[in-house]
């Protein structure tokens, strides 16, 4: 019998982890490896140069910026899309009537959760090449072209959306302008996972609540608010990942991958465009070693952070 | 717009919200609080909803236009005439059709495959106790927070080298693109399945052993279908994850000896909208990007329900 189990266990591992080796991790052991050396990518001359792409990299200034623009995602995209994603929650559930069966959702909210789920089955890139046709800067874009129509902006002075490398709050505009397709594409899908987490919570603790005369605001801060703390902390955690990827947006919507004038540069971008532009392979691979240390370091104070007692009910 | 009213039916039944109890007081009339706060919901919401349908609803109604009517009328919801030929166009000289079959064809390899190994590993890790089960859980476990561009250069590398000398997992080939995906969509998959092997009770397993079931037959006939909650969850999950994907094809995707590239819908998507820009031929790019996107909302309005507890079933636990 043990026999049996071992030739099983094999037979069924064998296949999944030669795929993954093969796929996932040598290329990750590789990247390791050529982020010592300066290997350009396309020619076999690679020499061992120890950590000088990690020094380097410290003294970079495009990495610089391209690393408090990751920072600023990581804040704003889960945020906002948390923010955004309780309140309608929030609405759709408690907005109602109140009648004798105390307080209800809002009539028609099964119709709203699918509406908005709508941006989450779509993929990135259609939601990207959609959006800039909806950020044109003529009056064919869809906002420019309402507003336009208002009188609100004028016809020879257009919203130049993601090609605005001027600063609103600090922060150059075109950040903002893809924070908004984060925040517009992903905000239903956190609603309804708040929604369930808000229908799972037993009703006897609303009828106590409200047996000591709670109000519909009270209870929600005050019952319902903490019993999400779990699940809010989960969005937060894949947020912060979606934060950190933000490539596909950067790349179809911005000008020249990164642009305009390296105002929308991310990790990503500067490590694809220093492996496939510059031809810098060895440093490309020391920025993305870098970038997973970060990651990492940050999954890890996001657990330790999160991991509280658990409310069982 | 069947969908609609379909949604519409259900919104009465549909929720319990949770401010809802059956408080067991007198009746009172809603105050004009809970009105105006009734009001200001709805408000809100439908502005909302305006905001995800309408450029949904324009992207649509702009790939029916003519070309000068999406110059001239950008903004109107309402073509003069209905001009399917933009369609056409789209699938033929912008190539969708290929797109379509060929994500198709890897999908339905790489799906299947994911969900087949993903659950056997998972199984096998979650199930029985040997030296190294922790260290291949965490292998696993550990690609869900490694970013896919680091291992870029060195993917791309490994896979023109083994096409060197197995022309079928080189790059711009199906088979390779499938086996990728696969690796790729193992860590998630692993993660999920193995929580949902542990949750099942043990006396099944023992009962169809007793029965004289073999390892492999007791997975695939007992502990699979027992699994099947989990398994539509995992598999909505790998199937939008997998048609989202454009990284990996526009990596891999590209052609080395000079033959046509076999693009995914994500890949060749963007090229398009390239390319039309050139063109200025904005009716068709609309065509294309509606064809990307209308397949996969009818699934979704269909399967609105297995959907959306499929997906806040795989992120929230």
């Amino acid at each position: 019998m043990r026999h049996g189990v071992a030739r099983f266990v094999t037979g069924f591992l064998a296949l999944p982890v030669a795929l993954y080796l093969f796929y996932v991790v040598w290329p990750f052991a590789q990247a390791a490896g050529y982020s010592l050396t300066d290997w350009g990518g396309y020619s076999d001359a690679q020499n061992f140069v120890g950590l000088d792409n990690y020094v380097r990299l410290l003294s970079d200034e495009l990495i610089r910026k391209a690393f408090w623009h990751n920072v600023f995602f990581l804040v704003t995209v889960p945020l906002f899309t948390i923010a955004l994603a309780l309140f309608l929650a929030f609405l759709l559930n408690v907005g109602g009537r109140e009648d004798r069966a105390g307080i209800r959702g809002v009539f028609g909210s099964a119709l709203y959760k699918v509406i908005f789920f709508f941006p989450q089955v779509l993929s990135l890139v259609v939601i990207a090449v959609m959006w800039q046709q909806i950020y044109r800067t003529d009056q064919q874009g869809l906002i420019n072209g309402l507003l336009i129509k208002i009188g609100l902006v004028d016809a020879d002075n257009p919203i130049a959306f993601t090609a605005d490398p001027e600063p609103f709050l600090g922060i150059p505009a075109v950040l903002w302008w893809l924070l908004l397709i984060a925040v517009w594409s992903g905000a239903g899908f956190y609603m309804v996972l708040f929604s369930a987490a808000m229908q799972s919570i037993p009703k006897d603790i609303y009828e106590a609540a409200i047996l000591d005369g709670a109000g519909r605001f009270h209870t929600f801060f005050r019952v319902t608010l903490p019993l999400l703390r779990d699940t809010i902390s989960v969005a937060w955690v894949y947020l912060g990942f979606i934060a950190l990827d933000m490539y596909a947006l950067v790349f179809v919507m911005t000008p020249s991958q990164g642009g305009p004038n390296h105002a929308s540069e991310i990790f990503a971008s500067v490590l694809n465009f220093t492996a496939f532009q510059k031809g810098q392979f060895g440093y490309a691979c020391a920025m993305g070693v870098a970038l997973a240390i970060f990651t990492i370091l940050l999954a890890a104070v996001q657990l330790r952070i999160t991991r509280r007692d658990r409310i069982e009910f | 717009m069947s969908t609609a009213t379909h949604g519409l039916d259900r919104a009465g039944q549909a929720t319990t919200p949770p401010g809802t109890a059956p408080a067991g007081r007198d009746a009172h009339r809603p105050g004009w609080g809970s009105r105006i706060f009734n009001g200001f919901s709805h408000l809100f919401l439908l502005v909302w909803a305006l905001m995800v349908l309408y450029p949904l609803l324009w992207v649509v109604m702009s790939a029916l236009k003519s070309d000068s009517e999406v110059i001239q009328e950008p903004l109107s919801l309402i073509p003069d005439t209905l001009h399917f030929d933009n369609f056409a166009r789209a699938w033929t000289a912008g190539h969708l059709g290929s797109f379509f079959l060929n994500t198709l064809l890897v999908l339905i390899g790489s799906v299947t495959l994911t969900m087949l190994l993903g659950s056997m590993a998972a199984y096998a890790l979650a199930r029985y106790e040997f030296r190294g089960n922790r260290l291949i859980y965490y292998m696993f476990l550990s690609g869900l927070t490694l970013p896919i561009y680091l291992a870029a250069v060195p993917l791309f590398k490994g896979v023109y080298n083994t096409g060197v000398s197995f022309p079928l997992l080189g790059p711009n080939k199906h088979v390779m693109l499938i086996l990728v995906y696969v690796a790729w969509s193992l860590s998630f998959t692993i993660f999920f399945m193995h929580s949902f092997f542990r949750t099942l009770p043990d006396s099944i397993a023992e009962a169809a052993q007793v029965d004289g079931a073999s390892h492999t037959r007791t997975f695939f006939s007992v502990m699979l279908p027992m699994a099947k909650p989990g398994l539509i969850s995992i598999g909505i999950f790998n199937v939008l994850g997998q048609w989202n994907q454009w990284y990996l094809p526009t990596l891999l995707m590209q052609s080395v000896s000079g033959e046509p590239k076999h693009q995914v819908i994500a890949q060749g998507l963007i090229e398009l909208s390239v390319n039309q820009g050139y063109k200025s031929d904005w009716s068709g790019l609309f065509a294309g990007v509606t064809m990307a996107m209308l397949p996969v909302l009818i699934v979704y309005i269909v399967f609105q329900r297995q959907v959306q507890s499929g997906l806040t079933a795989g992120v929230g636990k």
